[in-house]
């Protein structure tokens, strides 16, 4: 029998992503920008509403938010950009046009660094440009075809687009990309990127092609993806529908595809696929926009340490592993308070322990308070595991200690030092007490003993946690396997 | 500069405007007249003249990034054809 050679594919992927910039007001006029949970039709007048006669007057904030998005992704920004008006009828679009950037975005090019699996990717940027979003429908049924709602708050809310180049090549590749590219936008704090907010939001254009062939295959669009995950499951899936209909000898369809994420799968959205014409023209109620050089070099001066160049730093400063650094980098808060942590500790040698406990046992507190809850939630401060770090490593408590020690800070406030002494939780290291301790447990658990005897060193682990038990978690692990050994081995 | 009737129909598709055959055939040279008007500046000399997008000489007329009250809520609605519970009521949208 022989095998079909199969030809391998490979997936080109880029990606859209539209990003609501964090201003007070909106993007043309100076409605309160936020809708999220207002009442409809509050946070409007008559620029967003579209009324005849209206005047849009951009919004510098917004204009300086993208340019820092732009900087901190390496983007040039061209001296000159302007705005363009987008035709298309729509009734969430209240002019009957968008005002967004045609042929001279805010900024050009760019790229970003993304790792998957310790490899590493540049993925190239085409542009970044500002536009308007469009107001918000809601359907309804009413057993007779339905109708619509129509809520103008989102109207004119400051919209970034940004659009890759075909640079990515796989899901997890697009979904790495994605993930970096929110957590610099909150690095920068320009926008809340809360995807179930829609304040995030991407469609993805993707096409198969032989590997080593340099033309690219029909483009499907994917949209509807509301996660990460998503975007990964999506593209993922259509690879394998895509695979399975070339290898079969049919052709790909251009299309737009809809995610399902009830079932994993994509499915054809039915648009009337009339070619767009939006007929873009320059927007004549805005002048356009000269950005001078002093007004790019005040905004680089503003960028803060970005996440590469913080886990480099946090790396080399305070010896953290790769996965440590890159885990306490994942928000500037979380890099803040780690740091506040190793500062109130006293020493950079207190640092390894800060990380160990800020990623273990405190993560796991502030996972219970919520989903994306940080330390400024709790009652723990940074000074709080800074001094907790210092207690275990200069052997004042036990690690097992520790982790009472901080269930009892989350509940109370209380400083660890302070708790340790109140409670009388200092480590014993008396010798005479481990050892009667020990004796203790060896009794009480003939089996393990026998266990132990027989020849299964694990049985030991068990004794040592009976020794702590017996001394309420205060004994010195290495003091108490020592006792036990003494006892086990030298009275057989 | 003459403009063929599937032109005048696809400008009305894409204006949403409905026409039939006789209007189509009247804006059909209405629509060509205004175009070889237009066709004027053509003959004027633009070989020294760098492209805009704009006649006025003005640039970044912006706005510092503060929000003032809105309309209030009986303005807002009132052109409004229908409403429901505070918001614009038209006909079904699917996307």
């Amino acid at each position: 029998m022989t095998t079909a050679t199969r030809t391998d594919y490979e997936v080109v992927v880029g990606v859209e992503v539209h990003v609501q910039l964090k201003t007070r007001s909106k993007m043309f006029c100076a409605c309160p920008r936020d809708y999220f949970d207002t009442e409809p039709n509050t946070h409007v007048c008559p620029v967003c509403l579209g009324m005849p006669g209206m005047l849009p007057v951009i919004n510098e904030q917004a204009v300086a938010f993208t340019i820092l998005a732009g900087l901190a992704l390496g983007c040039e920004i061209p001296d000159y950009s302007k705005f363009d008006r987008k035709n298309y009828p729509y009734p969430d679009l209240m002019k009957g046009y968008q005002i967004s950037q045609y042929d001279q975005p805010l900024c050009v090019g760019g790229a970003l660094e993304i790792e998957v699996a310790g490899d590493h990717r540049t993925v190239n940027l085409e542009r970044i440009h500002l536009e308007e979003d469009t107001a918000r429908l809601l359907h309804r049924d009413d057993g007779a075809g339905g109708y619509s709602l129509l809520d103008v708050n989102r109207s004119g809310v400051p919209l970034m687009e940004l659009v890759t180049k075909p640079d990515l090549r796989s899901g997890a590749e697009t979904a790495a990309f994605l993930r970096k590219l929110r957590q610099i936008l909150r690095y920068l704090d320009i926008s809340d990127a809360d995807m179930e907010k829609g304040s995030f939001r991407f469609d993805v254009n993707l096409s198969l092609r032989p590997r080593g062939e340099e033309r690219l295959g029909t483009k499907v669009e994917l949209k509807n993806m509301n996660s990460f995950r998503a975007a990964q499951r999506g593209i993922e899936f259509e690879v394998e529908r895509q695979t399975a209909i070339l290898e079969a000898g049919g052709t790909i369809t251009q299309e737009t595809r809809g995610f399902v994420d009830a079932t994993g799968e994509t499915a054809s959205q039915r648009s009337k696929e009339e070619a767009h014409d939006y007929r873009y023209f320059p927007e004549p109620d805005l002048p356009p926009l000269q950005v001078s050089r002093e007004t790019v070099e005040e905004l680089r001066a503003r960028l803060p340490e970005l996440p590469d160049a913080k886990r480099e730093r946090f790396e080399r400063d305070y010896g953290l592993t790769h996965d440590e650094a890159i885990a306490l980098t994942e928000t500037r808060e979380r890099a803040d308070t780690f740091e506040a942590a190793v500062d109130a500790s006293g020493d950079r040698k207190y640092a390894r322990a800060a990380a160990h406990w800020f990623m273990g046992d405190v993560t796991r507190h502030l996972s219970d308070l919520g989903p994306e809850a940080e330390l400024s939630d709790s009652k723990v401060t940074p000074a709080h595991v800074g001094d907790l770090a210092r207690l275990v490593e200069d052997g004042t408590i036990t690690g097992s200690t520790a982790k009472d020690v901080l269930d009892a800070a989350f509940e109370t406030g209380e400083m660890p030092a302070a708790i340790v002494e109140a409670r009388g939780l200092r480590q014993v290291k008396d010798e005479g007490a481990i050892d009667e301790a020990a004796r203790k447990a060896i009794e009480a658990n003939p089996k393990a003993v026998a266990d132990y005897r027989s020849g299964k060193e694990a049985a030991i682990k068990f004794l040592v946690g009976q020794v702590m038990r017996e001394m309420r978690g205060r004994a010195d692990p290495a003091g108490a396997t020592e006792a036990l050994r003494r006892h086990l081995d030298g009275g057989a | 500069m003459a403009l063929t009737a599937d032109e005048v129909r696809y400008i009305a598709r894409l204006a949403r405007v409905a026409l039939d055959d006789d209007e189509v055939e009247r804006l059909r040279d209405q629509l060509s007249g205004i175009l070889d008007h237009f066709q004027i500046l053509n003959d004027i000399d633009t070989s020294d003249v760098p492209p805009t997008a704009q006649s006025f000489d003005l640039a970044n007329v912006d706005r510092p990034d503060e929000p003032r009250p809105s309309l209030d809520r009986e303005e807002v609605f009132a052109n409004a054809p229908r409403r429901e519970d505070g918001y614009f009521r038209v006909r079904a949208v699917l996307d």
